[in-house]
């Protein structure tokens, strides 16, 4: 199952010339870059572990996709993605975010249903891979 | 409106308390030197006076019918610093190319409103003027909120940042589809078509504004099923997904009651139609924020006052008072859809919804300057009509911060609803990775969607069924740009 969180999940994954094209825009847009990874693709994780601090005086591509590319080789079976930040007045918030690089299996989330009185069901969206240790969750094999 | 003769004589002092009816403009309801207070509320009608009635009689006629006035001299005035309260006509423009139609600047001291209340707002603003004799008709085309008036409400529940933060979606239009048919489905069947279209790739799935309780199918049923779709897509997706909910229902009880429920169910969302009432809206507002819902407004109705542009209210002040009144979404215009919006004034309106600070800006129906002072911005949604050929038309108009709707468009796809949602997510993420890599859109986009479908069927399905589906009618609702743009 293929997580279809982020701006372009629908696309085939982007290569690097790809990425880099996005980080050009983000950067032209004034909007500095993170990178972040987990093996928790739970939809309301909402925080996913830093790749260090925000870049906010990196003004080259180049140097952001050297950390994404850094990222990959430290967490080869994370989903790893690369966020920009816009800090202007009215927004101060994330303005793009796309995952860069997933675990090669992906067994994906099943539903949990807690059946209550008068039909009412309590859903709880479970990710099959969090049911092993952080760090043992991908193992390339499914 | 000429006034009777009065027999005490050409004095104004003695004219203006003297029993009978004098010109409202006499009354000083006329006060073209007068220069508008920051605290005022401004307001800008589109008048049609009566034969005979000139101009400025008829702009202060309005000035005094939104405010203190009355048909005749009343000594009672004069117990008030009424001065202070009269509302000023304190310019009056011939519109261009249209006779014997004016545009009449009118101020209004803040004092003349309860603080927070669009009811109390729109009661002064529309409340007996429209009905006016002398005038042949009325249109209420624009205001300026002060940012002391504006500073006593609080704005939409949550707004655009925090939906998104919510919602964990960034750097693109969100994507919807109303369920249809609007009418007959039983929940099961209602709960399927929600599934289908979040399974494949749409974010929302939308309640129409006739879907309350009716005995096809009752709410709580519709929104039980809704749910397991709601929830079921979630979990195939790993996004978070959200169903509108429409809480409208005869008693703000019922509304209540409905809310309460969709939120005990774990939904993000609720909606309400705009025929509930200004009041009920602001209440389902505050409910929201207190609950953690986001609130979506379809603008049920409006179309009966804000479409023909010589009487009513144009929706560039509809929205206004609704983001003040708190909604997070409210349906704005698609341009290219089925249904009535010239493209300046719509741009108009998403400048409304969304921006900080807005200008004066003739050429899109902005007659006067309006500070938001940080009010979060609520969401326009553009549907009716849309479909997937249109997506880079629709990205170059609205930009990011939109919901696209696509409900036939996503439905009557041929391979099945799913398949016309995902033909919609990969046109639309195609369209703003092309746009953020430098493409033009109007000039580059059809090629590109053309290319991007060649390596997925239900796109080329989708441009192959809609590609040449156009809605080009002429716009009854359009901008009198004026020749020389004032700067009020």
């Amino acid at each position: 199952m293929r997580i279809t969180q982020g701006t372009f999940s629908y696309l085939p994954d982007f290569t690097d010339e790809e990425i880099s094209k996005q980080v050009q825009y983000c950067l032209d847009n004034e909007w500095p870059l993170s990178v972040e990874y987990t093996d928790d693709p739970h939809p309301r994780n909402i925080y996913w572990e830093m790749w260090g601090l925000p870049m906010f005086d990196l003004k080259d591509a180049a140097g952001v996709l050297e950390e994404v590319n850094a990222c990959r080789d430290a967490y080869p079976e994370h989903y790893i993605k690369v966020n920009a930040y816009d800090a202007s007045l009215g927004r101060q918030t994330t303005a793009l975010s796309f995952i860069v690089a997933r675990p090669t299996t992906e067994p994906g989330m099943r539903l949990d249903r807690q059946e209550g009185s008068d039909r009412r069901i309590g859903y709880t969206t479970h990710a099959y891979a969090v049911e092993r240790p952080v760090g043992e969750r991908y193992s390339g094999k499914s | 409106m000429t006034g009777t003769d009065d027999e005490q004589g050409s004095s104004k002092q003695g004219d203006r308390w003297a029993a009978g009816v004098i010109p409202y403009a006499e009354m000083g309801y006329w006060q073209p030197d007068y220069e508008p207070a920051d605290t005022d509320i401004l307001a800008v009608f589109r008048i049609s006076p009566q034969e005979g009635v000139p101009p400025e009689e008829a702009g202060a006629a309005v000035a005094g019918e939104s405010s203190t006035a009355t048909w005749t001299v009343v000594w009672t005035d004069r117990l008030t610093a009424h001065e202070h309260y009269q509302a000023k006509c304190y310019r009056v423009e011939k519109v261009p190319g249209a006779e014997g139609q004016y545009m009449a600047y009118i101020a209004y001291d803040i004092d003349l409103f309860e603080e927070g209340s669009i009811a109390n707002l729109t009661s002064s603003i529309i409340g007996n003027v429209f009905g006016f004799k002398p005038l042949k008709a009325l249109r209420l085309e624009d205001m300026r909120i002060p940012v002391a008036y504006v500073k006593t409400f609080q704005g939409p529940s949550h707004g655009i940042v925090m939906e998104r933060e919510y919602l964990n979606k960034y750097g693109r239009p969100l994507l919807g589809a109303t369920t249809k048919p609007k009418l007959g489905l039983s929940a099961r069947n209602y709960g399927r078509v929600v599934y289908e279209a979040l399974r494949g790739g749409l974010d929302f799935t939308k309640d129409d504004e006739n879907i309350n309780s009716q005995p096809f199918m009752r709410w709580r049923d519709r929104y039980l099923f809704s749910m397991e779709g709601v929830n079921r897509a979630q979990a195939a997706t790993g996004e978070i997904k959200g169903h509108y909910l429409n809480v409208t229902a005869a008693t703000m009880e019922q509304m209540y009651e409905r809310a309460e429920f969709a939120r005990d169910l774990g939904s993000i969302i609720v909606m309400i139609d705009l025929t509930i009432g200004y009041t009920a809206i602001q209440s389902m507002s505050e409910w929201c924020r207190r609950n953690g819902m986001i609130l979506h407004l379809h603008r049920a109705g409006h179309g009966t006052y804000t479409r023909q542009k010589n009487h009513g209210i144009s929706f560039r002040v509809i929205a206004k008072w609704m983001r003040l009144a708190g909604v997070d979404h409210i349906h704005a215009g698609t341009v290219v859809g089925k249904l009535e919006g010239d493209p300046a004034s719509v741009k108009g309106y998403y400048d409304v919804l969304r921006l900080n600070k807005t200008p004066v800006d003739p050429a899109k129906g902005l007659f006067f300057a309006q500070d938001w002072v940080s009010m979060p911005g609520v969401m326009p949604v553009a549907s009716g009509g849309i479909h997937a050929g249109q997506m880079h038309q629709l990205v170059d108009l609205f930009g990011d911060d939109v919901i696209l709707q696509f409900g036939g468009g996503t439905i009557g796809h041929p391979m099945g609803i799913s398949a016309g949602a995902e033909a919609n997510r990969v046109a639309l993420e195609a369209v703003v990775k092309a746009r953020n890599e430098g493409m033009d859109l109007m000039e580059g986009g059809e090629e590109l969607l053309r290319r991007t479908a060649e390596r997925n069927k239900p796109l080329e399905m989708a441009l192959a069924t809609w590609g040449d589906i156009t809605f080009n009618y002429e716009s009854t609702d359009t901008l009198d740009v004026t020749e020389t743009p004032t700067s009020s």
